[in-house]
């Protein structure tokens, strides 16, 4: 009997059941309800803006990524990340658009998956906020009928959007900011107020992050260190001036904050791989947002803040690495001087 | 029953011992032919002692302890020497070995020889003793048991710790010694203690081992200090540093030894053949060894010459299975794939692992995503994503800087990686390159 031809191979053999497409399809497969709740809310714009949005982050991804790097399912979780922070009257051109500048520019030349800096949907956005603020700021009032498109969804590319008198609304931060007006909490919560697609529904979106944290597909310390922050931050705030600085609940439901914290600041790739790293990370981001809220000439601040600390990244893992077993505490300048 | 967990991170592999845990420990038949490379321990090869031609007794020494971190090899079957050759090494090398044609007619039985009384003997007579044993760590890394048991005389050691995790998958050597020979690890330890001039013992077993942990308990003689603790179960607890965090709550120092904080470890097989050799007085020529996985027809628990070719021992196993694909010598966390059967088993083999070919089938490979898992999996405490990056750059002076040397490759960053890359095994052609230049890693 000949010897059978054995395969030689490097230790360990045994591996653990992820594995990178795995978490990123899941990421996907929990955005599902939360597309459907923007669908429910804003009816068939949302999900015209969004499939514009992927599509346009997977044709980069497809003839300038990596050969089959189609199927992880990255570039996908980008497109409808990017679609859910857009206003659901924005022509599909600039949804489109977003998407291929975010995956091509956010990811693509930085040398694809896993090496970009900043989060691409929201470098997408940052894109389409510079170069289309109106359109990106054109929020569709709620209500009506559910058939009908929120805006000029069909705009032809480089022609500017018609904008419906009467038609538009103003986000809960919007009114607040600019109208001082608040909103009610109950409908902050379910989503029922204006906004962008997936900045609504709050409660939808902890839940989908809850079931992310019990997989260990993001690490939950970003947004409990976000929340924590927001919470402590602009608590303060309310009691020192109720009038001009709204309570922290609101400030959490409201705007981007929980899409944010749970899907954007938690991208594995720009965000630090240490658990005293995540919890600064997150710190940083809370402190931001409510500056930005606060103080900044825009009613929303997520955003920045969130690309603003990706780019502390590196540095904050560098500073956070944990003592190697074993190793001494660095001396102090005091040890060092009696030596 | 309180269990006790003070090493962080770890993995939890599949612990796949279900298919030999109950085996009783058997014996095979001797092999037609034993391979006894010179090469079975770190330190020096052992110096041959013997030419083709020459007839040997089991337990004869064929080669000589070269130095004072060295043993000798001792015949494991009686029978002649055919020839003295490069033959394979389960490292993947070929090695200086000594070939034996196995007397198909002899009793195996050794020849009388005088066996020591222990008690009559001081510290120093029981080291040579163990010495010209032949005895290594029989866990895997094969250290010279009599280093251990000298340490120089300004480590003051104060306690010996036994490891009896044996944290890796499928294997359950350690187990069925500690089940079916406990009070020889009570005597190897007495011995142990008595070298060492130590009064304090202590037995780290994870609680999948529960026969085991009753065993060593009912078996421990009332004059011995001996404590038995049971362990989380968690890869790797059985690496020196984490058993020595989880039963004594002491870190050794990054660069050091365990005598720095004054421990000596030693695994429990290992301490019972130093009973055996007082009992016998039989040098080491046969070990425990468990061969398993879902590729091998009957996984069993074995005792075997030392030297048995992989092919004899499989076949004792009732033969591979139609889908046995790699097989492993050692366990399959920090184990190494053979690529021949005529690779013999050496004194430090803790076990043969088969997979089949579902198991042995590469997988798919991706870019790292930062997920962070392998820091989290790293029981030293490493960065592995930074130093996979540096590795694969092949930036080696950096991953020195980065604490490369205080990596035992043991695998969890492998294992959790979603992207599965391959970082232990980066890590491990970094170290070789390295001591190639000269460093010490």
């Amino acid at each position: 009997m000949s010897d059978p031809k054995l395969r030689i191979s490097a230790s360990p053999y045994l591996l653990g059941g992820d594995s990178t497409p795995r978490i990123m399809w899941t990421v996907v497969a929990t955005l599902v309800p939360i597309v459907a709740a923007s669908v429910w809310f804003f009816g068939p714009s949302a999900l015209l803006i969004q499939g514009a949005a992927v599509l346009g982050a997977l044709l980069p991804e497809r003839f300038a990524g990596r050969r089959g790097t189609l199927g992880d399912g990255s570039a996908v979780i980008t497109g409808v990340l990017l679609g859910l922070t857009l206003p659901p009257g924005m022509p599909l051109w600039m949804a489109f658009l977003g998407g291929f500048f975010g995956v091509a520019f956010g990811k693509i030349i930085f040398g694809g998956l896993g090496q970009n800096v900043f989060n691409p949907a929201l470098l997408g956005r940052a894109f389409l906020q510079a170069a289309f603020p109106v359109p990106i700021t054109t929020w569709p009032a709620t209500g009506g009928d559910w058939w009908a498109l929120r805006g000029d969804n069909f705009a032809l590319p480089l022609m500017s959007p018609q904008v419906v008198d009467g038609s538009t609304g103003a986000t809960p931060l919007g009114l607040h900011k600019f109208e001082n007006t608040s909103s009610e909490i109950g409908d902050l919560l379910i989503g029922s107020t204006s906004g962008s697609l997936g900045e609504t529904c709050g409660v939808l979106i902890l839940l989908c992050g809850l079931f992310l944290a019990w997989k260990n597909y993001l690490n939950w310390r970003i947004p409990a260190s976000i929340f924590l922050t927001v919470i402590v931050f602009s608590g303060v705030l309310n009691l020192v001036d109720g009038e001009r600085y709204p309570g922290p609940l609101f400030m959490l439901f409201s705007g981007g904050l929980m899409l944010g914290a749970i899907y954007m600041a938690t991208d594995m790739v720009t965000s630090p791989t240490t658990h005293p790293g995540c919890w600064i990370f997150g710190a940083g981001i809370g402190f931001l947002v409510v500056v930005i809220r606060m103080w900044g000439g825009l009613p929303e601040g997520v955003m920045y803040a969130i690309l603003f600390m990706n780019a502390f990244v590196p540095f904050i893992n560098r500073v956070t690495r944990p003592r190697v077993f074993g190793a001494r505490k660095p001396p102090t300048p005091s040890a060092e001087a009696k030596a | 029953m309180s269990t006790r967990e003070f090493f962080r991170h770890g993995v939890h592999p599949p612990e796949l011992k279900e298919l030999t845990a109950a085996e009783r420990i058997r014996r095979i038949p001797f092999p037609a032919q034993v391979v006894l490379p010179l090469r079975q321990h770190i330190g020096a090869p052992a110096e041959v002692l013997v030419r083709p031609g020459d007839r040997v007794e089991r337990g004869d020494k064929i080669a000589a302890a070269n130095g004072f971190v060295s043993v000798p090899v001792h015949a494991s079957a009686t029978g002649v020497v055919r020839e003295i050759s490069r033959a394979p090494h389960p490292d993947g090398s070929y090695a200086e070995a000594v070939r034996i044609d196995v007397d198909a007619h002899s009793a195996q039985v050794p020849r009388a020889r005088m066996i020591p009384d222990w008690r009559g003997l001081d510290a120093k007579q029981l080291v040579a003793a163990i010495q010209e044993g032949g005895l290594v760590g029989l866990g895997g890394a094969a250290f010279p048991t009599h280093v251990k048991l000298s340490p120089p005389p300004d480590q003051k050691i104060d306690m010996v710790v036994l490891n009896g995790c044996e944290c890796e998958p499928y294997l359950t050597t350690d187990h069925r010694t500690m089940v079916e020979y406990p009070e020889r690890v009570h005597l190897g330890t007495r011995i142990m203690m008595t070298c060492l001039g130590v009064d304090k013992a202590v037995v780290g077993i994870e609680r999948n081992k529960p026969d085991a942990i009753e065993a060593m308990r009912a078996t421990a003689p009332s004059d011995l200090d001996i404590d038995i603790v049971p362990l989380t179960v968690k890869y790797p607890q059985g690496a020196e540093k984490m058993l020595i965090k989880a039963v004594i709550d002491r870190e050794v120092p990054e660069g050091g030894l365990p005598m720095n904080i004054g421990v000596v470890v030693q695994n429990v097989a290992s301490v019972a053949t130093i009973a055996e050799i007082f009992e016998t007085g039989l040098p080491l020529v046969e070990r425990i060894l468990t061969v398993t996985g879902h590729g091998v027809r009957k996984p069993r628990n074995l005792i075997v010459p030392v030297g048995t070719m992989l092919r004899d021992v499989v076949a004792a196993c009732g033969g591979l299975s139609d889908d046995a694909a790699e097989i492993i010598m050692g366990g399959p966390m920090m184990g190494l794939a053979q690529s021949s059967l005529d690779t013999p088993i050496l004194k430090g083999t803790s076990g043969v692992v088969v997979l089949n070919e579902e198991q042995a089938s590469p997988r798919a490979t991706y870019p790292c995503i930062r997920c962070g898992h392998c820091l989290d999996a790293c029981p030293v405490f490493l960065d592995p994503q930074h130093l996979g990056s540096l590795g694969l750059n092949q930036e080696y002076p950096s991953m020195m800087e980065h604490h490369l040397s205080t990596c035992m490759l043991c695998g969890c960053c492998s294992y959790v990686c979603p992207s599965r890359i391959p970082l232990s095994h980066i890590f491990g052609v970094a170290k070789a390159s390295l001591r190639g230049q000269g460093v010490k890693v």
